[in-house]
């Protein structure tokens, strides 16, 4: 059945040329099986969202399929009346700017740090380190401990606990590994200390792994729902993640809530631009994935470089 | 001079040491100082009554864990769900690196590309977003019940979510929608360490592409998946809880509660938050164990640890 050719001195191209039967038949399995899958992975979030910019009425008997029927934005202008979300936005914004800010310095700081063969107790505190990613207490006596020390209820709650991140670590200690060891020599000898030469030598250096650990401290901070759920009661508080799983269970008050608001600010809305359960819940569902569709084009070039120095183990 | 010398090294490692300080303090706080939450189990607490004056009841809750045949049955249920929904997970670990494999098979390098750009994507998602897209999608009103209606199916709605049945399984399946592109990532990054010349070899000695795969692609990526897979082991028992959670409902709840989601009703629905301490310490034990007996095997029969 294989017809594979072993080329004749001058003719080399042929030799991949030739294609047998079977492999052919696999060719097509495989295009066909791969453009299932990712049409599978992408269509829940195109359904989303040109759910949202079609008309109500007819999104909400779930006739809206394969395109937008009846295009208009008032989804988008209504969901911000939702009480709560703007703040929940804040939130989100908030712990995602400052949480990935403090792991990034924390990551580079420590990464760098551990490479100083001369830092007293470096083996030890490595492994104090790195061996907390292999246990952890449980999520009772995390919430029990966290409320002894005032942190339920506390925006420090959601920021503080990610700061020092052993994988994060390994990412820069790996990259930081493999640059010359020359230059702290030289820059030593030139009179810097270890502080001048971590600022202004290796962190430009080491920029595009800091920027692969920004991506995924950041994202890991946008997405973090379980925090909310086991430390925060105060609606204050809530995150995007959080408000949106109410709102999956609560739309239909919602809706009818902002309808109300609706018809007392202007004129009766028509039924396609009226708020119903699903237009609510989807509306706030693309608000809450948009960050992410949004940066995901621009970092997925650096997440293959990043798990590749973490495949090489720490 | 000598000393001089000496005295101020070591002056440096100190200063090294107080710069990272701050940050060790945080993790004895946060990675360390949890486990004293483990004390609780050994008393009796009720909140708001504080620790200091809750009785200490000794080992009584792990004693209540094999007396009671209640509590029993509600236990092995709850390690058949893990058990199921770990075990279906390990029985398909090989799935990221076929995925891989055949991806790495496509001639269009565009096409492919894109493949592992869309793929990829859902690993990026939280899993609140996950179910709000499920519910989006399998709801009763939701788009697959309005396809059906479309195709002349005129039944009640399919309660995809409420069912109580293939519950593992379909756990599962988001799962794996979730996190098999991005699994696959690993298996592209040890493909393009292979040797090219093994490549070479077998096609000038007339090899098809699918003994190509077979005797040197594959070989050549299990140690990689081997790795993986002890990891997988290791963490059997610790399913998290955020997608159980988000995917329980009234209808589902017996099969779908794992370890890490019940010691979380148990405490917070149920108020038992003694007796959810000492199980999520006896987990943490039994995880703790399975990683260093995981470890042991790979260093037995690999000559090199995992961790």
């Amino acid at each position: 059945m294989s017809n594979i050719v072993t080329a004749a001195g001058h003719n080399t191209h042929k030799i991949k040329i030739q294609i047998s039967a079977s492999d052919k038949t696999i060719n097509v399995i495989t295009y066909v099986i791969f453009t299932l899958f990712a049409i599978i992975c992408v269509y829940p979030f195109y359904y989303v969202i040109i759910n949202t910019l079609s008309a109500n009425d007819i999104s909400a008997k779930g006739e809206v399929i394969f395109y937008p029927i009846g295009m208009h934005l008032q989804n988008y202008k209504d969901v911000f009346k939702i009480p709560g979300l703007w703040n929940a936005t804040l939130i989100s914004v908030g712990r995602t700017v400052i949480g990935t800010l403090l792991t990034v310095v924390s990551s580079a700081l420590l990464g760098f740090m551990f490479t100083q063969q001369d830092m007293w107790g470096r083996k030890f505190w490595y492994r104090f380190t790195i061996i907390t990613m292999y246990f952890n207490a449980g999520i009772i006596p995390w919430y029990l401990t966290m409320n002894n020390l005032h942190l339920t209820n506390n925006f420090l709650a959601y920021v503080l606990p990610t700061i020092v991140s052993p994988f994060f670590i390994i990412l820069v200690k790996t990259f930081v590994e493999s640059t010359p060891k020359e230059l702290q020599q030289a820059a030593e000898i030139d009179g810097a200390g270890v502080m001048t030469f971590f600022w202004s030598i290796m962190l430009p250096i080491i920029q595009p792994i800091l920027a692969t650990v920004a991506i995924f401290a950041a994202v890991g901070q946008w997405n973090s729902f379980q925090d909310t759920l086991i430390l925060v009661t105060d609606s204050k508080l809530y995150s995007l993640q959080f408000i949106l799983y109410q709102y999956i269970n609560q739309a239909s008050s919602l809706a009818s809530m902002m309808n109300l608001q609706n018809t007392g600010s202007m004129a009766m809305q028509s039924l396609a631009k009226q708020q119903t359960t699903t237009s609510v819940r989807m509306t706030v569902t693309v608000i809450v994935v948009a960050p992410i569709l949004l940066i995901y084009p621009i970092f997925q070039r650096f997440f293959v470089k990043g798990i590749m120095i973490g495949a090489v183990k720490g | 001079m000598q000393t001089v010398r000496n005295s101020s090294k070591k002056g440096a490692g100190i200063k090294k040491f107080l710069y990272i300080s701050p940050f060790m303090v945080l993790l004895a706080i946060f990675a360390y100082y949890p486990l004293y939450g483990w004390v609780y189990a050994f008393f009796d607490y009720m909140p708001p009554i504080p620790l200091s004056k809750s009785p200490f009841v000794g080992l009584m809750w792990f004693r209540s864990l094999v007396e009671n045949q209640v509590k029993i049955d509600q236990i092995l249920q709850v390690l058949k769900n893990t058990f199921g929904i770990s075990g279906i997970a390990i029985a398909f670990s090989w799935l990221p690196m076929i995925f891989a494999i055949f991806l790495n098979e496509m001639r269009s390098v565009r096409y492919r590309k894109l493949i592992q750009t869309v793929t990829t994507l859902p690993n990026f998602i939280s899993w609140v977003l996950t179910y709000s897209l499920a519910f989006s999608m399998f709801s009763s009103e939701g788009m697959l019940n309005s396809l059906l209606k479309i195709l002349g199916y005129t039944g009640q709605p399919v309660l995809f979510l409420q069912s109580s049945s293939h519950v593992w399984i379909v756990m599962w399946a988001w799962m794996t929608w979730k996190a098999l592109g991005w699994s696959a990532i690993m298996y592209i990054a040890a493909m393009s360490g292979i040797d090219e010349s093994l490549y070479e070899a077998a096609r000038v000695d007339g090899a098809t592409r699918m003994q190509v795969i077979r005797h040197i692609t594959i070989p050549s990526l299990l140690p990689t998946y081997f790795v993986l897979l002890m990891l997988q082991i290791a963490s059997f028992l610790n399913n998290g809880m955020e997608q159980y959670y988000v995917f329980q409902n009234a209808f589902n709840k017996d099969t779908i509660q794992v370890l890490d989601l019940y010691v979380f009703n148990l405490a917070t629905l149920g108020g038992s938050y003694s007796l959810s301490v000492a199980i999520s310490m006896l987990k943490s034990i039994v995880s703790v164990a399975l990683l260093f007996i995981v470890n042991g095997m790979s260093k037995l029969f690999r000559g090199e640890s995992i961790v």
